[in-house]
């Protein structure tokens, strides 16, 4: 089951990372929301993988860690606002650029190089 | 107390100084003489016990685990110099009562000089090195200001920017060396690092931390190779360079000298960096001011010359040399303060400061004459005046040093060459300003004697250097011991303070040097047209292409790094972190924890093949942007599935109602975007990429595995075994969010707050047109919105908004809470606005989702400060249990009316951020869906 989880974490983390590198916003909001799956679910493991231990009292025997299990409820939330600003922020990057390429206005800084040369 | 008193009560009254500035110079220089007043008084009680060679503390503790301390300690030493800070101080803000003219901003003025004097008298009263060190930067900080005190003048700006760098770079130096001491010691207390030195002398970072040390004292008291910045100093108010520059600021590198003295002196390192500075500055300050023609740029290479001088002794040394060094700080600072007074007197009453125009004074002025006259023959050395006294012991003690052979002559020969400067440049102070012919083309003209109280100061300065250049025992004998026993740290060597200790050596060596000093004076044309011969090096200009050859390094480093390029930040990003982790990583290698690998199950393996499926998916069909997309919705159902599966249902309905609201906003924001996505990066990059990324996934496969299979311990414990009785819940997930750590949730969801409303202000006044279709040629449709959702979606509202109002309630014992109660009323609600349209549901809804937030904030904030009512903490919840119908016995906690909090700022925030990408396009207002109610 470890490993199982462990290869999940991985995948998720290399497609977050191959996604963070592209040229063009879209797929790096994606990649970022793929990343931040990542790091939620290993956070949650740092409180260890456990079947039926539901962290609500009298519910079982022995219970799963609540503590990471609560670090990861307000991490999703503000993944999710993470993510929307990010977003937003490409939209506006596309709305004042008519570009959505990561770098901002490149047109500009073309021309001002080339006005420098 | 006192003695904090005294150092802070300046800081108070800078703050209240300037109101006074209305009520006219007088009032300000009045009020600004409140805190040196009471700090003497303060002070005086104390002498009894410096007397008897004790030692006064005051202390509190400020930083214990840093080794800071508001520690203050007073000894002879310290006494002596805050004497000087306090009096001359009192005499300067008299002085400059007169200096400064009508419309000056004398507010500022006064304000800045109490913060200096406050900051000086707490680098000599500090019992802590780090406090001392404190002050030390706010003495640079605050006499940057003051030197650009006249800031329209460009020369005044870029001195003080020079003082600031020279004096700044040393503090940083002895910020390190102090360090390496507290490290030494193990304490940074003034008591236990004087009771140390030998345990610091003899320890391997001994050299180190001396030169970083010694960086730092000759830097603030302008020691060759770093007495430029004196003179450009000069620029700064003619008061200003009268406290800072001959009395105070750099006496505090040689103050620094002297107090870690019995902790750092009497090793050859000591000896030879300490007294070759030393006499280097003696001599170039003493030859240099024999050819300015500026008066004040004369008395600032004098000053750098003198503290040369201090600076030789305290390197000799012997035990006489620092007593002689401790004296001359006093005798220095008495004549050369009285000079300052006297050149900013004739600076003021003539225009100018150039010698060559200033002649003959002594018909105009003969009352300041008089005084400048006997300073400047202390200054130079002459018998019944305290510089003499001084002067005749440093003679005494190069005599004294045992070198080898034929270096034991250096010092003297030193020593009396310097002594022919100083007569020299003293008697050119004299004569080319009072006598040698008539004033030529003076600005102000004719001149004359400045008001009564401006003279003031310099008579009662003086007076003193007359009173201990006759009676020295008597005047000045008793602080000078005390000061000289708190500097050695035990006994005083016997030494005799008399005008005349008979016909011998040093007396031979101070006759050579007047009788050298006047011929050199009397033939100073020809020694003029042999300085002419050699270019005069301007620092400031040096200083100043040095600077902007740093700054154009650096911003030639900054480009190379800061390109522009994201992509190529995050690949940096990204390739150091790998960098990192790999050495530790690499040397772990595959490891698996002693609780080794559990069973799979097919189910869960299954699953686990599909998320890994549609994650790689969704990375590598990422150019079409929406098939990208659709996988991405599919690995957030999953991990909400993972969640479920062990045993995390909080976390499985929040992400899974996350996972909702992000696919709206995904999808919406595409709507604006062109939906592929071109191939621009180069094979090789996407290569490269693909290296990273792997090296990524791999790393973090292998830190997980590792992390899960080990053993641990968890802090839980606690919130399990306090959960029901201490936070009245049994979902100890939600107690922790709303309890136990409920200012991290309130912390939380304010950042939530804003993010929408940042989201909001970036597209508020931004129009975006969609593109008209989806970039294959298929247009987007023009149908209105769809009868059947429409149906569907009006209906379910008040079913969807009940169970959040459900899982709300039952969050505290049961899965649920207002985290997600508050995500799945945002998606019952975006379900209207994509069914109905953005005018119609708003019209409904009729709330701004600012005011939502603001809400939610100030409910949880509220719930929170509710405890303090009750003598609790923020955020303790209290709780009760009460019987209601249908839902049966319900517990009541405050800490519900802080998820009621969480509940609306999460509703607030989601809608905010979505209703304001669906208003972006100008369509939706035109697409009024009024006509399809």
């Amino acid at each position: 089951m470890e490993l199982v989880f462990a290869l999940v974490i991985g995948a998720l983390t290399a497609s977050g990372v191959y996604l963070l590198l592209r040229a063009r916003t879209f797929p790096v909001v994606v990649g970022l929301t793929l990343l931040s799956y990542g790091v939620n679910l290993f956070l949650f493991a740092s409180g260890r993988l456990a079947t039926g231990q539901q962290p609500i009292l009298g519910s079982s025997a022995s219970y799963a860690d609540p503590l990471p299990q609560a670090l990861v409820l307000t991490a999703i939330v503000i993944g999710f606002a993470m993510t929307a600003f990010v977003v937003v922020l490409s939209l506006r990057n596309l709305a004042d650029n008519q570009d959505d390429h990561v770098d901002g206005n490149r047109k500009q800084d073309e021309d001002s190089e080339e006005a420098k040369q | 107390m006192s003695l904090p008193l005294v150092v802070f009560l300046p800081f108070l009254v800078a703050i209240a100084a300037p109101l006074f500035a209305q009520g006219g110079r007088t009032a300000i220089a009045i009020v600004s003489s409140i805190p040196a007043i009471i700090g003497l008084a303060a002070l005086f009680p104390h002498w009894e016990t410096l007397a008897g060679g004790g030692v006064v503390h005051n202390s509190w503790e400020w930083l214990p685990a840093l080794g800071i301390s508001f520690s203050f300690r007073l000894d002879g030493l310290a006494l002596l110099f805050a004497l000087l800070i306090l009096i001359i101080g009192l005499l300067i803000i008299l002085y400059a009562r007169y200096y400064l003219k009508k419309g000056e901003n004398i507010g500022k003025f006064y304000a800045l000089l109490l913060c200096f004097k406050g900051s000086m008298l707490g680098i000599v009263l500090s019992g802590n090195l780090l406090l001392m060190m404190i002050f030390w930067e706010l003495t640079s900080l605050t006499s940057f200001l003051l030197i650009s005190f006249w800031t329209h003048k460009q020369d005044a700006r870029r001195g003080a920017r020079m003082a600031l760098a020279v004096t700044g770079g040393g503090g940083l130096a002895l910020l390190a060396g102090i360090l390496i001491i507290g490290n030494i010691v193990g304490s940074f207390e003034l008591d236990a690092v004087l009771a140390a030195g030998d345990l610091i002398k003899n320890h391997a970072m001994y050299p180190v931390a001396l030169t970083l040390i010694l960086l730092g004292a000759f830097t603030k008291s302008a020691q060759f190779p770093f007495h430029f910045w004196l003179p450009h100093a000069m620029q700064a108010p003619t008061p200003v360079s009268a406290y800072l520059h001959s009395a105070t600021m750099v006496k505090a590198g040689v103050f620094l000298m002297a107090r870690l003295y019995p902790a750092l002196a009497g090793t050859e390192q000591w000896f030879y960096m300490v007294s070759f500075t030393g006499m280097a500055t003696l001599l170039v300050g003493a030859y240099v001011a024999m050819f300015k023609h500026d008066l004040k740029g004369l008395l600032a290479h004098s000053t750098v010359s003198h503290l040369g001088l201090i600076t030789l002794l305290f390197g000799m040394g012997t035990e006489l040399a620092a007593v002689a060094a401790v004296f001359h700080v006093i005798n220095h600072a008495t004549f050369k303060a009285s000079l300052f007074m006297a050149a900013g007197i004739i600076d003021h009453e003539t225009g100018t400061r150039d010698m060559r125009r200033i002649n003959g004074l002594w018909r105009y002025m003969p009352h300041t004459a008089t005084l400048a006259m006997v300073a400047a023959s202390s200054m130079a050395g002459v018998p019944l005046l305290n510089g003499f006294l001084s002067k005749e012991m440093f003679f005494a003690e190069s005599l004294q040093l045992n070198l080898p052979g034929i270096w034991a002559w250096i010092p003297p020969i030193v020593a009396t060459l310097a002594g022919i400067f100083a007569v020299a440049y003293s008697a050119r102070f004299v004569h080319d300003v009072f006598f040698n012919g008539k004033p030529v083309n003076l600005p102000i003209y004719p001149p004359h004697e400045p008001p009564r109280y401006m003279k003031i100061p310099v008579e009662i300065l003086v007076f003193a250097c007359v009173m201990v250049g006759v009676f020295p025992a008597y005047s000045v004998g008793p602080l000078l011991y005390s000061a000289s026993a708190a500097t050695l740290g035990g006994e005083v060597p016997d030494y005799h303070l008399a005008v005349m200790h008979g016909f011998n050596l040093p007396l031979m060596m101070s006759f050579a040097a007047f009788i050298g000093g006047l011929i050199m004076y009397s033939q100073r044309q020809k020694f003029f047209d042999f300085h002419a011969r050699f270019k005069e090096v301007d620092e400031k200009a040096v200083f100043e292409a040095v600077v902007s050859r740093f700054v154009e390094l650096a911003n030639r480093f900054t480009a190379r790094i800061e390109n522009g390029s994201l992509q190529r930040y995050a690949v940096l990003l990204v390739g150091s972190a790998i960098v990192v982790a790999m050495v530790p990583l690499a040397t772990m290698g595959i490891f698996v924890g002693e609780n080794g690998l559990s069973p799979v199950d097919w189910p869960t393996a299954i699953a686990a093949a599909i998320l890994i499926f549609c994650a790689l998916a969704s990375a590598f069909l990422h150019r079409g942007r929406f098939t990208s997309l659709m996988f991405l919705s599919v690995v957030g159902l999953l991990v909400a599935l993972a969640f479920a599966r062990f045993s995390a249902p909080d976390l499985a309905m929040t992400q899974l109602s996350v996972e909702v609201v992000t696919m709206v906003l995904l999808m919406l924001a595409l709507f604006y975007m062109p939906s592929w996505t071109p191939l621009e990066t180069s094979g090789t990059h996407r290569a490269r990429d693909i290296v990273l990324a792997l090296l990524a996934g791999g790393g973090m496969t292998l830190v997980t595995l590792a992390m899960l299979t080990q053993p641990f311990t968890s802090i839980s414990e606690f919130f399990l075994e306090n959960s029901k009785t201490g936070g009245g819940g049994t979902n100890v997930v939600n107690v922790i969010l709303v309890d136990f750590r409920g200012f991290d949730t309130l912390g939380e969801i304010t950042v939530l707050a804003i993010a929408a409303l940042g989201i909001y202000a970036m597209l508020k006044d931004t129009a975006l047109t969609p593109p008209p279709g989806d970039g294959e040629g298929h247009a987007w449709t023009r149908d209105a919105y769809p009868l059947m959702l429409k149906q569907i979606a009006r209906p379910m509202l008040p079913l969807a908004l009940m169970i959040s109002a459900y899982i709300f309630l039952r969050g505290h014992n049961l899965p649920g809470g207002g985290f997600i109660a508050g995500l799945i009323t945002s998606v019952a609600l975006i379900l209207q606005y994509i069914a109905s349209g953005m005018v119609w549901t708003q019209d409904r809804i009729g709330i701004k989702y600012h005011n939502v937030i603001g809400l939610g904030l100030i409910f949880a904030t509220i719930a929170g400060a509710g405890s303090f009512v009750y003598g609790y903490p923020f955020l303790t919840t209290t709780f009760d249990y009460i019987t209601w119908p249908v839902v049966g016995k319900f517990e009541v906690a405050s800490a519900l009316v802080f998820d009621l909090g969480v509940y609306l700022a999460v509703i607030g925030a989601t809608l905010l951020a979505l209703v304001s990408i669906g208003r972006l396009s100008p369509h939706s207002a035109i697409r009024s869906p009024r006509e399809n109610v």
